[in-house]
């Protein structure tokens, strides 16, 4: 059976994946471009939009960093105000189960499904490190092996606040006056390792009972966690192979929580360049990597594996001869890809392997081994891939990060969308009002 | 004389607890976009200055009236794309919330609304069980810690310059870092280092408003707030209590209304509401006509307040009479705008755009 490619954009953000310094970049924190993205999206039938988060701003060197762009709205308030100019989009936005209280959350998300008629999303992510702490009343340190536990007992928790009220004790008879079937609505008692709470809560059940649940998890804690209470994973695995991998993973985790694999939808993040031809998008593509890799981004991004500082050397010249410092990453803070390299000396090895046998300076080896383009040709080049990654259970479909805003999105919903269209595979109207809907969701 | 402040407080179906029965009330339709935004228009279009929105971290206590409600800040960012004027008040709760949440939310509103948000905080102890861990705090501390609160939300709205962002293409800068500034806040509740997340909003400060009672909340309006609501009983009253406040810029009393074509007719309606639940307040109320209102505001207005902050008794009958009744009235009076001015809401109420206390010779 044909699948059907389920599509969301994600706002362009805090790294040099976005390309401020083009010509066409608008601002980034301005509403009117948060709503030019909001609106596309929804003229091309995406199922989403979406929203990171990142609540300490980051350092390098013990510098705040200057290089990418900086600065960002509160997820929940934008998002609210997007439902106003939108009227099928989902909104769904990352929010922190360290830095927050379940009540709150709980109410934020019901409120914006209530506002935006069922439209919210909630993407769980839990952080453990002190130096976001620093802002928060409850930020203290928590021990990485409790973050799990902390993150899925809060969403635990959510769930029962969102399930408090069943949705039918609002009558208001205005004969009778009675407003309630009830005298005691959305009672709740919740008392584990991390939350003691009781008491009523005040948010009425909201048009999806629970707002859609998104995890990005990549460890094997991660994935079970996104197994047993996710609706919907973000993955990094955009290619075939790897992708099919992880695909095969997590779907085949739903069995021992009762669910069915299409219960649980595989979205990874994927970025784009188009063109008129194939040669005309690689060549813009490559324009675009040197865009986002500055000589100055190379050296920094050197630093993060490197964990030292590397500001003597020269973007255009060799690799450094010394080795990253080993043990704990210290240079830079608040930046969640460090963590993952997880050795870093044998990433310098396998770099300067490459550097050598390519003749590659920093700054030439950095675009090479950072992110690239994960979609590179024409509207049918490109149409053609998403199709056939999603019909091979890659994933069900992608989360498409423009690298301008806010009008990165616009060539893709005009050329590749008709396209995935004509094929039969992607919606021509939204059918549902609901995210849950537009996800195919149970 | 100078015209006077007008403010509405919106809250479920109006203020009596009986006002969901009511034929015009929509009382299934409290928790939807559509609702606000027809009240908030409604609002607008009277040119009313701005509009509170109530909130609570538990449900309403009077068993007659409306339960349930949704967060105040997000039903003010969902109006605030569909209307254009009128400023957008949401009610925090200082004792269970993030200081550092709160002042991006607010920043985020403020851009939404391109310049019309303000703040309206409120420290309560209520509900603390909601949140767990918190001890129930003495009226004192609470108002310490919304003091503290008031303070980091102010600094992280500086903790950008205005022009931190440079988009410098010779260097590769984003933002010029000397231009953000650690606010290092360290207090008895929190500690918070900053900077926001939130570029500078563009009223570079949003006002804070809060209702005050009594001695303790006044000073602490004195040392946190741009706007503070009192509740005189009457006019000797708003005199006796405008004497108590100093240095706030603007001193707005709050009433209750319920508005008719003739006293009697409102004084009936009010009787038949109370018949079908029972109402205290906290505010004076006055039952009458737009004309007997308008004489009542600005016999009071001479004692010291610049504004009023109406609540209506019934949505949405009460605050028509406002927009529909009371402004016309004060405007043949000469006394009320025809229209809004550009502007943002600090600029309505007089409040010029503050420099920012951290950057260079600011201080």
């Amino acid at each position: 059976m044909t699948k059907q490619v389920h599509l969301a954009a994600h706002f362009p953000g805090v790294n040099n994946t976005t390309v401020w310094s083009d010509p066409a970049a608008g601002s980034h924190i301005e509403f009117s471009s948060f709503e030019h993205f909001a609106r596309t999206a929804e003229r091309a039938r995406f199922d989403f939009l979406f929203l990171a988060e990142g609540l300490r701003l980051r350092e390098q060197g013990g510098q705040i960093y200057d290089l990418d762009v900086v600065g960002r709205p509160d997820t929940f308030t934008v998002l609210a105000a997007l439902s106003a100019v939108t009227a099928h989009l989902g909104l769904a936005g990352t929010i922190n189960s360290t830095f927050n209280e379940p009540y709150e959350v709980a109410r934020q998300f019901a409120s914006l499904d209530h506002l935006s008629g069922g439209r919210a999303a909630w993407n769980v992510v839990t952080s453990w490190d002190a130096f976001t702490g620093e802002n928060f009343r409850r930020g203290g340190f928590l021990a990485e092996v409790d973050r799990y536990a902390r993150a899925e007992q809060f969403l635990r928790t959510a769930w029962q606040l969102f399930d408090s009220w069943h949705g039918d004790e609002i009558v208001a008879d205005k004969e009778t006056g009675r407003f309630l079937t009830t005298s005691s609505p959305g009672e709740f008692a919740h008392r584990d390792d991390h939350f003691d709470i009781a008491g009523n809560f005040n948010v009425p059940r909201s048009p999806q009972g629970r707002p859609v649940i998104f995890q990005a998890g990549d460890s094997n804690e991660g994935r079970e966690f996104a197994a047993a209470t996710a609706d919907a994973i973000f993955s990094r695995h955009g290619t075939l192979e790897a992708g099919q991998a992880f695909y095969a993973d997590v779907k085949g985790r739903l069995a021992r929580y009762g669910r069915t694999p299409d219960s649980l939808k595989v979205l990874p993040a994927a970025t784009f360049v188009l063109g008129d031809t194939d040669a005309d998008a690689r060549e813009l593509a490559a324009v675009v990597r040197r865009q986002q890799v500055s000589g100055q981004t190379a050296i920094k991004l050197l630093e993060q594996v490197w964990n030292a500082d590397l500001s003597a050397y020269d973007p255009d010249g060799p690799l450094p001869e010394t080795d990253p410092l080993p043990g704990e990453h210290t240079l830079s803070k608040g930046r969640a890809s460090v963590r993952m390299t997880r050795d870093p000396v044998a990433t310098a090895r396998q770099w300067r392997e490459l550097a050598e046998e390519k003749n590659l300076s920093i700054r030439e080896l950095m675009i090479e081994v950072s992110a690239r383009q994960t979609f590179i040709g024409s509207a049918s080049t490109v149409a053609e891939q998403i199709n056939d990654l999603v019909q091979r259970d890659a994933s069900d479909g992608f989360i498409l990060v423009p690298h301008l805003t806010p009008g990165g999105l616009d060539v893709f919903a005009d050329t590749v969308v008709p396209l995935l269209q004509e094929r039969g595979v992607f919606r021509t109207e939204y059918e549902g009002t609901t995210l849950r809907s537009h996800l195919g969701l149970p | 004389m100078t015209a006077p402040y007008l403010a509405v407080a919106l809250d479920g179906a109006g203020w009596h607890p009986a006002a969901w029965r009511e034929a015009d009330a929509r009382p299934t339709e409290l928790l939807t976009a559509r609702y606000w935004t027809d009240l908030v228009r409604e609002a607008e279009d009277g040119l009313l200055d701005l509009v509170t929105f109530e909130d609570s971290f538990g449900l309403q206590s009077t068993r007659e009236g409306v339960r349930g409600r949704l967060d105040a800040t997000l039903i003010a960012a969902a109006v605030a794309p569909r209307t254009s004027r009128i400023g957008l008040v949401p009610t925090v709760i200082t004792s269970h919330t993030e200081p550092f949440h709160i002042s991006k939310a607010v920043a985020t509103l403020d851009y939404a609304s391109t310049g019309r948000a303000g703040v309206r905080v409120r420290a309560s102890a209520e509900h603390a069980k909601h949140v767990g861990r918190r001890q129930d705090l003495g009226v004192d501390d609470l108002l310490d810690e919304a003091a503290d609160y008031v303070e980091v939300v102010r600094r992280l709205w500086d903790s950008w310059e205005d022009d931190a962002e440079i988009r410098d293409a010779a260097t590769g800068r984003f933002v010029d870092r000397d231009k953000l500034h650690y606010i290092d806040f360290v207090g008895r509740w929190f500690s918070v280092k900053g900077p926001s997340i939130t570029p500078r909003p563009p009223q570079g400060q949003p006002p804070v408003f809060a209702l005050a009672h009594a001695a303790p909340v006044y000073r602490f309006a004195e040392r946190s707030v741009d706007v503070v609501f009192v509740t005189p009983r009457d006019a000797d009253d708003a005199a006796a209590i405008t004497a108590q406040i100093t240095g706030v810029p603007h001193v707005f009393a709050d009433l209750t209304v319920f508005l008719d074509d003739s006293a009697g007719a409102a004084a009936d309606r009010l009787a038949r509401l109370d018949d079908l639940a029972s109402f205290t307040t906290d505010t004076a109320v006055f039952t009458g006509t737009p004309t007997g209102l308008a004489d009542l505001l600005l016999a009071w207005q001479v004692k010291g307040l610049s504004g009023f902050r109406l609540r209506p008794g019934a949505l949405p009958h009460d605050l028509t009479a406002i927009t529909r009744g009371l402004v016309p009235e004060l405007q043949a009076r000469g006394v009320f705008r025809r229209g809004y001015g550009a502007g943002t809401l600090r600029d309505r109420l007089g409040l010029s755009r503050p420099a920012n206390r951290y950057a260079v010779g600011a201080r």
